[in-house]
């Protein structure tokens, strides 16, 4: 386990006393400006201020862009580069095997609407404790550009071609299935993001969070609706997010009305300031009808969409032991001769 | 007319003047649904709990309700409990195949059936024995739902008069069966005692088939292969389950579920130690099983052929990521769908190699119920031992049909759970290389995720011995070179052959799973009918053992039995042995969807020896194309 060295210089660390170089990971591989590498800046934030331990996550993922990414950050966590949009099982095994694990799932907008649509849509229903990120820049990148399911309508490739086929909108499919913690953001708005990341490890259960990440590559042209000037000028916040982790206090004092708040499993509380009046976070109905108004505006609404703190998480509703699966002594595992002599005496 | 279809005159098991005790077949044709299942385990149990040695088979279609099925009763004093070509003793309850089952008989056979069927009018070379079922349930119950479920009760009292199959022992099973409702085992009884009483006073007693009382099953007990899994699975530990329902394999994981609820539930606090799941299809199924194994936990997946298809990608992933998980595969007949209640040892190549580029997989054959249960503890210890999955290549005759057993043994090995890494083993290895061989036998050190060991990173892609992405040729190569030596330690930890020489024999034979019962017997049948000595070796895994090749090298020709049409164990066998040594293999196949049998070897075997082989009395008196469904 890495620990904190002191240090001459008296370094910053965290609240567990780590210091920020041990949550990065190695150097990236991506294109320059990919929309990816903020994205993993925003974890390793993330996960430094909320104090998580490193070698208490798992960092998944399937195939892709995307899914190199858990390589460049918290490189002293393990990690697992599972198979073209199977990595929702992986990750499940993972956390039957030990529930105390922090889950981190980062998956594409292809190795989730393609391939993986099946795994996605289970992860989803059986809300499975794990913050899964779908780095989502509406083609496929690693093989040169073609289009994804969640590319818009008219959308066009740098070729001219344009995608005729309607996306998928992952977080209404997200909701429809019964997640638990559904948010949007864009890999440009550090401010949002990093606060939907800390929301997202406070939240116990799935917290999935499709965050727009242009390809500068291959889909960052004049025509694409998912490149960075198109994302800038059509992203539509629905609230303001401050998000209070459970071990700080409360600092800024909120106007009355103004501001929901929502307490998540940790004991962190998140801040919501409306913007859209009346807009209530904890209401399916409510959340799907903003996806689809901003969408038939050709908007994209950002920010916590959905969030129910209080279902059960899948792994709890197990009702498994205390201790990790994993670790149980062969004592608790192996029954006794007893037992054996028990099931043969029924047969007899 | 395929050389399975001939058959040599069977020893005199329908001669007018001896009775025959203890060595016949039952076969009863009914219809699915209808409830005959309990009347023929209770049959199956009787006879068993009377010590005679039996089995019980079970051919059924893929349906739930309405199709025509047979469940066929082997008794065998001499305990040859593989599937009997024929059959000596018919029931026929269903209008739908009585004709067809009655033609498929030989000369001499008994038929106890259903008096409106009038069966008697078909052949004139048969038992009869009619028995207006319907007028007897009359006098069990008026009420129309329980005169249908206990119907077929009655055709067990009828036997029971007729062979001598003690009607006590059959109130037991039938207590067994409905333990905890009396009511339920009263009014079978009746049925019993009215189906007994029948036969005592209307039926003449005309053919020589005698159930009597032996000594033959002490310490055993009467299970199916998938249950003897479950407890196996059980016993060693496993604690994440992923499955998706198939047919053969189903009821392994539904009984392990059942077995863990009962024995691995905290009795103070109500919580479990496992998880189990039902998968959204068989590729989240291993996904699961790999992603627990990889976070420490014993786990496990249970399919049939068409799961395995599926689970291609994942194998791969786990073999070359070097991921600890148990896989059993029940096979099932066909490629496709193909006969999905039908059994077959068709999975052999497909799983050896299953997935892309060089990938192999560790596999365990098991025989019988006993080790069913002994190699899903191997399994278990095997798959951490060498990180990789291992596949337990079981088959639907085995799983889904009732076995005599010996009761299982409980292990007396702790439980092998591989080269974990901890601080001990850091400090003698100094840096921590996930792929790094620092023993020397292919089998690295890994690290289990939340357990403040060094980290790494788990990957498909290529990788150098620091678990690093490498594209390197040099990398890859040293990487899949390991992973062979890796296998090549394997060989002599997987469960040993059972190797029986015979000196005076030229020729030898190689199976393996349930394949061995047909072959027990038919070796006796190759002495007996053509003095024809034979070795025999039992495989009971893959890879191989060194001494397969020796067992080869004594014999001038060797038959590798199984069931599937391509020859599979012997195309796997080939790929290691030397020219001249693979020029020896034969090969006896069985692939129609039922169990192989003993007649089938032995007539294959001595028709490729040479021998002429004689039509039997009953081939000749029934046409070709008949008995298509009675079999």
């Amino acid at each position: 386990m890495p620990t904190a060295t002191p240090s001459p210089k008296k370094k910053k660390v965290n609240r567990i006393g780590l210091e920020l170089p041990i949550y990065r990971g190695s150097k990236t591989t991506l294109c320059a400006g990919c929309g990816h590498n903020a994205i993993s800046e925003r974890v390793v934030d993330a996960c430094f201020t909320m104090g998580i331990q490193p070698d208490r996550v798992v960092k998944l993922s399937g195939i892709g862009c995307s899914s190199k990414s858990p390589a460049y950050f918290l490189g002293s966590a393990h990690g697992f580069n599972a198979v073209h949009g199977r990595m929702p099982s992986v990750g499940t095994g993972a956390m039957l095997a030990n529930k105390d694990l922090v889950a981190i799932g980062v998956s594409g907008d292809g190795d989730t609407g393609a391939i993986g649509i099946g795994q996605f849509v289970h992860l989803m229903r059986r809300n499975l404790p794990m913050v899964y990120i779908i780095e989502d820049n509406g083609c496929y990148g690693l093989t040169k550009g073609q289009f994804s399911p969640t590319a818009d309508v008219g959308s066009t490739l740098k070729t001219g071609v344009v995608n005729d086929l309607a996306p998928i909108d992952t977080c209404a499919l997200a909701i429809e299935l019964g997640a638990t913690f559904v948010a949007r953001s864009f890999s440009g708005d550090k401010k949002q993001l990093t606060a939907l990341l800390k929301a997202a490890l406070s939240h116990r259960g799935i917290a999935m969070l499709d965050v727009l990440s242009p390809c500068v590559t291959f889909n960052d042209h004049e025509g694409s609706t998912k490149s960075y000037s198109y994302a800038k000028s059509h992203e539509e916040p629905i609230e303001e997010i401050d998000f209070v982790p459970y071990f700080e206090d409360i600092t800024v004092e909120y106007e009355p009305g103004t501001t929901r708040e929502v307490t998540l499993h940790d004991g962190s509380r998140l801040f919501l300031k409306k913007l859209d009046e009346g807009y209530n976070a904890t209401d399916r109905a409510q959340a799907m009808r903003v996806l689809r108004e901003t969408r038939a505006r050709g908007e994209f609404a950002t920010g916590l969409v959905f969030v129910d703190p209080v279902a059960e998480d899948f792994v709890t509703s197990l009702n498994l032991v205390d201790e990790p699966l994993a670790s149980l002594s062969e004592g608790r595992v192996r029954p006794s001769r007893s037992v054996l002599d028990d099931i043969m005496g029924g047969l007899r | 007319m395929p050389a399975s279809d001939l058959a040599v005159e069977e020893r005199p098991s329908t001669s007018l003047t001896k009775p025959v005790v203890n060595d016949f077949s039952i076969q009863v044709a009914t219809v699915n649904g209808s409830g005959s299942q309990t009347a023929n385990l209770v049959l199956l149990r009787s006879i068993f709990q009377m010590g005679v040695p039996v089995s019980g088979k079970n051919l059924f279609p893929s349906n739930i309700a309405g199709l025509p099925t047979w469940f066929t009763i082997r008794a065998n004093k001499d305990g040859y409990i593989a599937r009997k070509k024929e059959i000596d003793v018919l029931v026929a309850m269903n209008a739908e195949t009585a004709r067809e089952d009655v033609l498929g008989l030989r000369a001499g056979a008994v038929v106890v059936y259903d008096e409106p069927l009038k069966l008697d009018t078909v052949r004139d070379d048969l038992i009869f024995y009619p028995v207006p079922f319907d007028t007897l349930v009359g006098e069990v119950s008026r009420d129309v739902k329980l005169r249908r479920r206990v119907r077929n009760m009655i055709y067990d009292g009828v036997l029971a008069k007729l062979f001598g199959v003690e009607i006590d022992e059959m109130e037991k099973a039938l207590r067994k069966q409905f333990g905890t409702k009396p009511k339920v085992v009263e009014i079978n009884r009746e049925a019993l005692d009215v189906g007994y009483a029948f036969a005592d006073a209307k039926l003449e007693k005309r053919d020589h088939f005698r159930v009597e009382p032996m000594e033959g099953n002490q310490g055993r007990i009467l299970i199916d292969g998938n249950a003897a899994s479950a407890v196996g699975c059980l016993m060693a530990g496993v604690t994440v389950v992923a499955w998706y329902p198939i047919t053969p394999s189903s009821s392994l994981c539904e009984t392990l579920i059942s077995y863990l609820r009962r024995y691995r539930v905290d009795k103070k606090t109500g919580k479990a130690t496992f998880a189990v799941v039902q998968a959204e299809d068989e590729i989240a199924a291993l996904g699961m099983a790999i992603g627990g194994g990889w976070a420490g936990a014993r786990s496990m997946t249970a399919t049939s052929g068409p799961g395995i298809s599926l689970m291609g990608e994942f194998a791969g992933l786990a073999y070359y990521s070097e991921v600890p998980c148990v896989v059993f595969d029940v096979q099932r007949v066909g490629p496709s769908t193909g006969l999905p209640t039908r059994t077959a040892q068709g999975d052999v190549l497909s799983t050896a190699f299953l997935s892309h580029g060089d990938s192999r997989h560790p596999l365990l054959f098991p025989c019988s119920p006993e080790e069913c249960f002994e190699m899903a503890i191997s399994a278990f210890d095997l798959a951490e031992r060498f990180q990789t999955p291992v596949f337990v290549l079981s088959d639907l005759d085995l799983g889904m049909n009732t076995w005599m057993a010996n009761e299982f043994e409980y292990p007396d090995k702790p439980m092998d759970r591989g080269k974990v890494l901890d601080e001990d083993t850091l400090e003698r290895i100094g840096r921590f290389g996930r792929y790094r061989d620092v023993d020397g036998d292919g089998i690295t050190y890994r690290s289990i995720p939340g357990t403040s060991m060094p980290a790494y990173f788990c990957r498909g892609s290529g990788h150098n011995e620091w678990g690093q992405y490498s594209e390197r040729s040099d990398d890859y190569k040293k990487n899949v070179d390991r992973l062979t030596r890796k296998f090549e330690t394997a060989r002599n930890w997987m469960p040993a052959p059972i190797v029986e020489i015979n000196r005076k024999a030229r020729i030898g034979i190689v199976a393996y799973g349930t394949t061995h019962w047909a072959v027990v017997e038919s070796r006796d049948q190759l002495v007996a009918e053509a003095d024809l000595q034979t070795s025999y070796y039992r495989l009971r895994a893959y890879p191989f053992r060194s001494a397969l090749a020796s067992f080869i090298e004594r014999h001038d020709r060797v038959y590798v039995i199984e069931q599937n049409r391509d020859a599979q164990m012997s195309t796997l066998m080939r790929i290691e042995l030397r020219a001249e040594l693979a020029g020896r293999l034969r090969s006896v196949l069985h692939y129609s969807g039922e169990p192989i049998d003993a007649r089938s070897i032995t007539d294959d075997v001595l028709i490729q020896e040479g021998y002429r082989v004689e039509y039997s009395a009953f081939s000749g008196a029934v046409p070709q194309d008949a008995g298509v469904g009675g079999e």
